[in-house]
């Protein structure tokens, strides 16, 4: 009796424990998640598909990410950023840099997919592994008035992540996020 | 961390190194374009790529530090190594020399890199094989980029065909060295790493020889190789650029940003 009470009392505590594991474990992810990209402020990390996970691990905030090109300079900033909006939420942070698998422009969501082009860039063509879609021999719609008779003018834009287009239709000059 | 259990340390630390330095060092000879170039979008394209190049470099050589075990970081190894411990190939660093010679070192390179990023994508170190898979789509636009300048300069004027000619001559002897094989390079394709460079020459002579033919330029002779980067041997130009590279770190010892 007085053992099954202990038994049942203790199930109920390491529910309660698990639970309030899960639900921190959910409020250190959303506070990481809504981290911007320093330099396209307008996409999240968890937009950008970098945010692999965020797990309390033995009281600390474990954010795992991955970086995206080879040679963003970005990555410390985003890593930085992160681990300071979890310590604002009141986590003891961690990062942990992941590079496998490797990132791809695949996993930007379609929402990021969606705030790049409202932001005036044009969003990367899918199935980054093909060769036609990276060696650019793909149609990018102007993110402006949505025609295709687009040329490219540069291979290398402003960032690592962009090249340089310019809309024939609406003569608007205009940045192709690259695929990776 | 997943190293390949078959190697030892000492001589994936080598092969690490070998990577990272040949990438290091191309990538601080494109950056010496900075500011220099010849049209606003080239001077946006070699940083770029000088960028890829030395963040390329910078998670081989972390992971070099984390293989090797001795606390040494990329810093150390990119700024406080003597000339003899760079282990890069003789091409990269090679001068910039004119706008033919930067393109066409950079064409070679990449058209060498590219089949091999894609071997080591598939190789049995989870790590390197997660840099490579980024690496393989990054030096497949620097082959396009550096290919397009190849054919153009090369089917341009006869003043750019002059010197695109002159740089295939100057640069034809260090192309050799890129597939040298060694004890390491054995040892690496033993445990599945990284094939022997030498299996990736097909694909290579492939590129070159389409890039090459649309650019009406004529495959180099064969020459008596250049050799000894492999092992810390160097030509008069690598002197130079360590004294740049490295004049921050030597000047203010464990300066940081």
């Amino acid at each position: 009796m007085v053992s099954g009470l202990h038994t049942r009392g203790q199930d109920r505590r390491d529910s309660n424990v698990r639970r309030d594991g899960r639900a921190l474990s959910r409020r250190a992810y959303a506070a990481a998640a809504s981290v911007p990209d320093p330099e396209i402020p307008v996409l999240t990390v968890a937009d950008l598909g970098i945010l692999r996970s965020v797990e309390i691990e033995d009281g600390v905030a474990v954010a795992r990410l991955t970086p995206t090109y080879s040679g963003c300079p970005a990555t410390l900033a985003i890593e930085l950023a992160v681990e300071a909006a979890l310590r604002e939420a009141g986590f003891e942070p961690r990062i942990e840099r992941v590079l496998s698998p490797a990132w791809t422009t695949d996993w930007i969501t379609e929402g990021g997919r969606a705030k790049l082009a409202a932001y005036g860039i044009a969003p990367p063509q899918r199935a980054s592994n093909s060769v036609r879609a990276l060696f650019g021999e793909v149609q990018v719609a102007c993110p402006k008035c949505g025609s295709g008779e687009t040329e490219r003018i540069s291979e290398f834009g402003s960032t690592p992540c962009k090249a340089l287009y310019r809309c024939t239709a609406c003569r608007e000059p205009f940045d192709y996020f690259k695929c990776l | 961390m997943a190293v390949a259990a078959e190697i030892d340390r000492a001589t994936l630390t080598t092969f690490l190194l070998r990577l990272a330095d040949d990438h290091l060092i191309l990538g601080h000879r494109l950056s010496e374009w900075c500011g220099h170039a010849p049209l606003l979008e080239e001077d946006l394209a070699m940083p770029n790529m000088a960028l890829d190049l030395i963040g390329q470099a910078r998670a081989l050589y972390q992971y070099a530090g984390e293989v090797e075990g001795r606390g040494r970081g990329e810093d150390d190894f990119a700024y406080l190594r003597r000339e003899r411990e760079y282990l890069n190939c003789l091409m990269v660093e090679r001068p910039n020399g004119d706008f033919a010679h930067t393109m066409l070192r950079q064409f070679w390179f990449a058209a060498f890199m590219h089949p091999w990023w894609e071997a080591i994508a598939k190789g049995s170190d989870a790590t390197l094989a997660a840099i490579a898979e980024k690496a393989v789509k990054e030096s497949a636009y620097h082959i396009r980029h550096a290919g397009e300048w190849v054919i153009r300069l090369g089917d341009g004027t006869e003043e750019s065909a002059r010197r695109m000619a002159g740089a295939v001559e100057a640069l034809a002897p260090y192309v050799g060295e890129l597939f040298e094989s060694d004890a390491v390079t054995l040892a690496i394709a033993e445990a599945g790493i990284a094939p022997e460079p030498m299996t990736v020459r097909s694909a290579f002579d492939r590129t070159v020889a389409q890039v090459f033919s649309e650019a009406m330029l004529e495959l180099p002779e064969p020459t008596w190789p250049q050799g000894g980067g492999r092992a810390g041997r160097h030509t008069e130009a690598m002197g130079y650029l360590l004294a740049e590279l490295q004049h921050m770190q030597r000047t203010y010892p464990g300066a940081v940003w």
